[in-house]
C-alpha cells in the first residue's frame, strides 16, 4: 500500500451527501491535484458518523481533526491551511452547545465520549465501497475463525453465552433463536436479515447498511454457518437507495474473494446471499409478513405458531434477524462472549445504537452501552435541550413504544426497565420532547401512522385503531368529552390483547402511556379545552393586547389571511373568523403584543 | 414511429422490448412478482392496467393475485405520475420539529393535496415517513435529492428548480 501522510475522510451517508458532501469532496479533489498533494493526501468517502446535523463533515488525520458544515467553498482553506501549512481552521471547528467552547478532536465531544461503539465500529472511519478497509480491521476474521475453528455448535454456544439479544424490537435472545432454527427438522433452510426499518423516526439500519455493509454479510455468514443454511436473504426498505447501492457492491466483492457464495475459502460450505427491495409498506418488519412478501404476496401477518424456526419462507424453517443483530455478530466471535457479555446490564448484554432526535442539541445517530440512563444519552451525548425550553419526556421505541417523563430521567436502558416504565426498546428511535410538544398530539400522530399502516386482517387493529383515532382527533380539536379517556384505555387494553400480529399489540402503547403519565394534559384538552403546550391549533385564541401594541403593522403585513386590521401607530386588532391560527404574527411581533391562549 | 411501418411510436415499443427482457431476467425465479412489478413501474412510470395484465399472463399468477399485491404495497402506483415527485417527511423526527407546517405550505404552492398529481403532471405530491436524515429535520425529497433544514418559506426557491 502507497504510504500517504494525511487523511481527509468526507462524510458520505444520506444526510451529508444531502448537504453536500459530494461537491466538498469533489473541490478537495481539485485542490489537492492543484497543490500536487494527490500523492500525499488520500480522500476516503465514508459512511455516516451520526453526527448528521452538522453535516457535511470532514475529518483530517492523523490528528483527528473534525471540521463540520464544511462548504465547497470552504475547502480551498482547509487545504492551504491545514494540509500544507499545518495550522488548525478554527472557525470550522465544532462548538459546544452552552460554552461555545471549540473542540478540535472527535473524541473529545461530548457527542462521542460517552459512546461505545460496536455495531458502529466501522461506520464512518472506512469506506464502505472497498472491502479492503473492512479486512484491514479485522473483518471477515471472525468468519475464519468460525469455518477453520468452530463446529456450528460451537458459534451457536459462543453467542448465546454472550448474552446477544435481537436489536429489531422484541429482544428475543439470540444463540436461542438460531438453537431452535438448527433443531428444525429439514436440510434447507433460510436466513433473512430484516433492514426493512419502519420506525418513523430512526435510521440506525441505514447507517450500518450504508457505512459498514460488510459487517452484516459476515453476520450473516456466521449465523448461516452456525444453523446450516445455504441460501439468505436481506430485506431492505425501497426508501434506502444508497443502502440497496452500497450491499450489492459489498456481496460482488465479498464473492470476487471467495468470501461469500461456493465453497467459502475452500472450507466447503456455501451461502449464497440475495437482496430483496421493500416496496412500501411497514407491516413488513413483522416477520411473516415480511416472508410473505419475499414469496412475493401481499405482505399481511400470520398467526405464530409455527414459527419461523419452524416454518419460515417457502415454509422451510427459517431464521430472522435484525441488521443490527447481525452486525454485532463477528466481533462477538473475534473478541469472545465474555467480551461482550462484560458490557451493559446483567439481562441486557452489549451495546444499543440509537437515533437521537427531536428537540435536542446534538441530535443523531449514538451506541450507548445498555444500562446508561436516559440523563446521561439526553444531557451528556445530546447535549440538553434546545434553547431555553423545559425538558417534557422522551419517546423511545416509535409506534411500538411510549413516551418517559421527566421524573423517570434516570431510568437505565435495558429491555426489562424500558418495559416497566411502559414504553419499550423497539428499533432504537429516540424522540426528546420540551414544553412545547403536546403529547395528546404525538399520541396521535403515532396512532394515525398504525392505523393507517394496519395491514386490515384482524378487526382488533383495523377497527379500534380507527375509532382510537377518531377520538384522539377529537380531542386535539377541542370536542373531547370526559368518556373519552376511559373508551380510549378500554380499546386499548382490547387491542393490545387481541391483536394478531405486534403491529396491533403495540399500537396503544404511544396513547396508555401519555394516558399514564400525561393525563392532566388530557384533560386540559377536554374540560378546559386548552393544550398546555400551545400546539393543537383548534384550541388556540390569537388577540392582541391593546396596551403594548404600538401599531407597528409588522403582524398585519405578515398574517398570509389578512386577518389583522389596524391604522399605523393605532392598536391593531385580529378577527377570530379569518384567523387560521398560523402563529406567525406571534412569532413577528417584537413587543410581545400577541396574545396566544 | 416503429421500423416496421406501424402507428406504434418508437418510445411505446422501446418499452415494451425492455418489458421482454424483464420477464426474460425473472423467468422461473421463485417470488419474482414485486421485483416485475418494480422493474415495469420503473420501465412505465406507473403500472398501467394491461401491463398488470400481462405480467399476469406471462408468469401465470392470476390477475387478481397480481392486482392485489399492486394495490397493498405504497410503492406501487396505478395511475400516471408527475415529472417530479415530491415527498414530504411525516417522520417523528419532522413532526415535532414542525414537518406539518412544511407540508401545508407545499400544498398551498403546489396547489394540491397528497396522493396528487398537478394538471400539468409537473408535481406529485406524497407523504412519506422517515427518509433516514432526521438529523436535517424537517426534510423534503424531490425525485431523488434530499432538502434539509427547511422552514416553509424556503420552499418556493427549491420548487421553481423542478421543471
Ligand atoms: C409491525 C412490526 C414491524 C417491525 N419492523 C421491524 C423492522 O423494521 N426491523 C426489524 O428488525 N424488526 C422489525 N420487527 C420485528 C420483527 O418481527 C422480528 O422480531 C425481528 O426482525 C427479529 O430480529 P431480532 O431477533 O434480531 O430482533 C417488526 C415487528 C412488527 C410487529
Ligand atoms: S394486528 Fe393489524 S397489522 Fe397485524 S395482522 Fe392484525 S390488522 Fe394486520
Ligand atoms: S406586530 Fe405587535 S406591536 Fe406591531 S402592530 Fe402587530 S401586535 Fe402591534
Ligand atoms: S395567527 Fe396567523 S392567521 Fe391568525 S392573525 Fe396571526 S398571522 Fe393571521
Ligand atoms: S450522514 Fe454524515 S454524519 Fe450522518
Ligand atoms: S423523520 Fe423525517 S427524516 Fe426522519
Amino acid at each position: 500500500m502507497q504510504l500517504v501522510r494525511a487523511h481527509v475522510l468526507v462524510c458520505g451517508g444520506t444526510s451529508c451527501t444531502s448537504s453536500g458532501s459530494k461537491q466538498v469532496q469533489e473541490v478537495f479533489q481539485k485542490e489537492l491535484e492543484k497543490h500536487k498533494l494527490e500523492q500525499e493526501v488520500k480522500i476516503v468517502e465514508t459512511g455516516c458518523h451520526g453526527f448528521c446535523e452538522m453535516g457535511p463533515l470532514v475529518i483530517i488525520y492523523p490528528e483527528g481533526t473534525f471540521y463540520v458544515r464544511v462548504t465547497p467553498e470552504d475547502v480551498p482553506e482547509l487545504v492551504e491551511e491545514h494540509l500544507l501549512k499545518g495550522r488548525i481552521v478554527n472557525r470550522l471547528l465544532y462548538k459546544a452547545p452552552v460554552t461555545e467552547e471549540q473542540i478540535p478532536t472527535y473524541k473529545e465531544i461530548a457527542f462521542y465520549r460517552k459512546q461505545l461503539r460496536v455495531a458502529l465500529r466501522n461506520c464512518g472511519s472506512i469506506n464502505p465501497e472497498n472491502i479492503q478497509e473492512y479486512i484491514a480491521r479485522g473483518g471477515y476474521e471472525g468468519l475464519e475463525k468460525v469455518l477453520f475453528e468452530m463446529s456450528p455448535e460451537d458459534v451457536i454456544a459462543e453467542v448465546k453465552r454472550s448474552g446477544l439479544r435481537g436489536r429489531g424490537g422484541g429482544g428475543f435472545p439470540t444463540g436461542l433463536k438460531w438453537e431452535f432454527c438448527r433443531r428444525s427438522p429439514g436440510d434447507l433452510k433460510y436466513l433473512i436479515c430484516n433492514a426493512d426499518e419502519g420506525d418513523p423516526g430512526a435510521f440506525m439500519d441505514r447507517s450500518v447498511l450504508e457505512g459498514d455493509p460488510h459487517s452484516v454479510i459476515e453476520g450473516m455468514t456466521i449465523a448461516a454457518y452456525g444453523i446450516g443454511c445455504r441460501e439468505g436473504y436481506i430485506y431492505v426498505r425501497a426508501e434506502y437507495p444508497l443502502a440497496i447501492k452500497r450491499l450489492k457492491i459489498a456481496i460482488a466483492q465479498a464473492e470476487e474473494l471467495g468470501l461469500l457464495g461456493e465453497n467459502i475459502l475452500g472450507s466447503g460450505f456455501s451461502f449464497d446471499l440475495h437482496i430483496k427491495e421493500g416496496a412500501g409498506a411497514f407491516v413488513c418488519g413483522e416477520e411473516t409478513a415480511l416472508m410473505a412478501s419475499i414469496e412475493g404476496r401481499r405482505g399481511m401477518p400470520r398467526v405464530r405458531p409455527p414459527f419461523p424456526a419452524q416454518r419460515g419462507l417457502w415454509d422451510k424453517p427459517s431464521n430472522i434477524n435484525n441488521v443490527e443483530t447481525y452486525a454485532n455478530v463477528s466481533v462477538i466471535i473475534l473478541r469472545g462472549a465474555d467480551w461482550f457479555a462484560g458490557m451493559g446490564t446483567e439481562k441486557s448484554k452489549g451495546t444499543k445504537v440509537f437515533a437521537l432526535t427531536g428537540k435536542i442539541n446534538n441530535t443523531g445517530l449514538v451506541e450507548v452501552p445498555m444500562g446508561i440512563t436516559l440523563r446521561e444519552i439526553i444531557f451528556e451525548i445530546g447535549g440538553g435541550i434546545v434553547g431555553d425550553k423545559q425538558f417534557k419526556g422522551v419517546q423511545i421505541g416509535g409506534p411500538s413504544g411510549g413516551c418517559i417523563p421527566v421524573e423517570l430521567i434516570d431510568t437505565p436502558i435495558d429491555y426489562e426497565s424500558l418495559i416497566a416504565a411502559g414504553a419499550m426498546m423497539g428499533s432504537g428511535g429516540l424522540v426528546v420532547m420540551d414544553e412545547t410538544t403536546c403529547m395528546v398530539d404525538l399520541a396521535r400522530f403515532f396512532l394515525n401512522f398504525t392505523q393507517s399502516e394496519s395491514c386490515g386482517k384482524c378487526t382488533p387493529c383495523r377497527e379500534g385503531t380507527k375509532r382510537m383515532l377518531e377520538i384522539l382527533t377529537r380531542i386535539c380539536e377541542g370536542k373531547g368529552v370526559p368518556e373519552d379517556i376511559d373508551t380510549l384505555e378500554r380499546l386499548g387494553r382490547v387491542i393490545k390483547g387481541t391483536a394478531l400480529c405486534g403491529l396491533g399489540n403495540t399500537a396503544p402503547n404511544p396513547v396508555l402511556s401519555t394516558l399514564r403519565y400525561f393525563r392532566h394534559e388530557y384533560e386540559a384538552h377536554i374540560m378546559d379545552k386548552r393544550c398546555p403546550a400551545h400546539a393543537c391549533s383548534a384550541l388556540l385564541v390569537f388577540t392582541i393586547d391593546e396596551e403594548k401594541c404600538i401599531g407597528c403593522g409588522r403582524c398585519l403585513k405578515a398574517c398570509p389571511v389578512g386577518a389583522i386590521s389596524g391604522a399605523k401607530k393605532e392598536p391593531h386588532k385580529i378577527d377570530p373568523e379569518k384567523c387560521i391560527k398560523c402563529g406567525t404574527c406571534f412569532e413577528k411581533c417584537r413587543q410581545n403584543a400577541i396574545l396566544r391562549l | 414511429m416503429c421500423e416496421c411501418g406501424c402507428t406504434q411510436p418508437a418510445e411505446d415499443v422501446q418499452k415494451e422490448r425492455e418489458l421482454e427482457t424483464l420477464f426474460e431476467s425473472w423467468r422461473g425465479v421463485k417470488g419474482s412478482l414485486i421485483p416485475i412489478l418494480q422493474g415495469a413501474q420503473a420501465i412505465y412510470g406507473y403500472l398501467p392496467r394491461e401491463v398488470l395484465l400481462q405480467i399476469a399472463r406471462e408468469t401465470g399468477i392470476p390477475p387478481s393475485r397480481v392486482f392485489g399485491v399492486a394495490t397493498f404495497y405504497a410503492q406501487f402506483h396505478l395511475s400516471p405520475r408527475g415529472r417530479n415527485i415530491v415527498r414530504v417527511c411525516l417522520g417523528t423526527a419532522c413532526h415535532v420539529r414542525g414537518g406539518a407546517r412544511i407540508f401545508e405550505r407545499v400544498q398551498q404552492e403546489l396547489e394540491i393535496g397528497n396522493n396528487e398529481t398537478t394538471p400539468d403532471l409537473r408535481f406529485t405530491l406524497e407523504t412519506v415517513a422517515c427518509l433516514g436524515c432526521c438529523g436535517l429535520s424537517p426534510v423534503i425529497m424531490v425525485n431523488d435529492d434530499t432538502h434539509g433544514r427547511l422552514a416553509p418559506d424556503k420552499l418556493k426557491d427549491i420548487l421553481v428548480n423542478y421543471q
